[in-house]
């Protein structure tokens, strides 16, 4: 909504902002960083369920990471003017679009932010529309999986009505540990490759 | 970039440590979401004057679903290995 807003102005030319350059520079990134950390930091309900669950709730976020990582790394060849390092920044958003696009705008490009944008809200889209037909053909978990970071909220509901009540606890914990690994993975697909 | 994890870092230990101040934490979330929307908002801003990037809009859609479709395969064929020999056993 903020970014069809703001492309809607600025493509109209009605704010008299001609002069803005569009970079809130590299000190909105830290600060934003930094909120980012404090939230992570507060949200307790990750250890709550590790001492309910245990370790193997673990399973399913390395599945979808490395499953998501491995099926960019199969395709990224032929997507143009992509390299990996680009590739897996863009799903290391895992469907958090906001926080995903926003990163990779500060630190990469506007061009890559905008497709970070999109595809991670076309995942949380197929997520929303395919999830009972992943349950059917995939098995139960395939749908807290293809939902990424957002099997925490706003797909939770299409999960339980897939999978079953009882795959809530999974998906939460799931969708909790990826939203905090969001910005680290980003980061790290940036910086390391 | 790593400074930008350094002060994430930082962010999460004065979180933890704040943990049971709800009404300060809860600020710093509002903060938060709102400073997503106000960067969201500059970079439709941006996107939007830029008629490079605005002819570009389609191209750069399709590779977006190119990348979501190859990421949410592999999941879901990993969740599903996972499902096959960890979960569907009982």
């Amino acid at each position: 909504m903020a970014f069809s807003l703001g492309v809607l102005l600025g493509y109209s030319g009605w704010l008299p902002l001609a002069t803005y350059d569009g970079n809130p520079g590299k000190y909105a990134l830290y600060i934003l960083m930094f909120l980012v950390g404090i939230s992570i930091g507060a949200d307790h309900r990750s250890l709550l369920l590790i001492r309910e669950q245990g370790i193997r709730l673990f399973l399913l976020p390395m599945a979808t990471i490395a499953g998501t990582f491995a099926g960019i790394l199969a395709v990224i060849h032929f997507v143009d003017g992509l390299g990996v390092r680009e590739g897996l920044a863009v799903g290391a958003g895992f469907g958090y679009y906001s926080l995903s696009s926003i990163l990779i705008t500060q630190m990469h490009s506007e061009a890559l932010g905008v497709i970070a944008l999109l595809s991670n809200i076309i995942r949380e889209i197929i997520t929303l529309i395919m999830a009972p037909a992943m349950a059917i053909c995939f098995g139960k978990l395939a749908p807290v999986s293809a939902a990424g970071a957002t099997s925490m909220d706003t797909s939770l509901p299409i999960i339980t009505t897939a999978s079953g009540k009882e795959f809530s606890v999974i998906a939460l914990f799931h969708g909790i540990l990826l939203t905090m690994l969001v910005p680290i993975l980003v980061t790290l697909a940036l910086t390391l490759f | 970039m790593i400074e930008v994890l350094v002060i994430m870092s930082a962010g999460i230990i004065v979180g933890y440590l704040m943990r049971h101040r709800r009404r300060a934490i809860r600020i710093f979330d509002s903060l938060l979401v709102w400073s997503i929307f106000l960067l969201l908002f500059l970079l439709g801003f941006t996107i939007g004057r830029d008629p490079l990037i605005m002819s570009a809009l389609p191209s750069l859609g399709m590779i977006a679903l190119v990348i979501s479709v190859a990421a949410m395969t592999g999941s879901i064929l990993l969740a599903f290995i996972l499902w096959k020999f960890f979960y569907n056993k009982k």
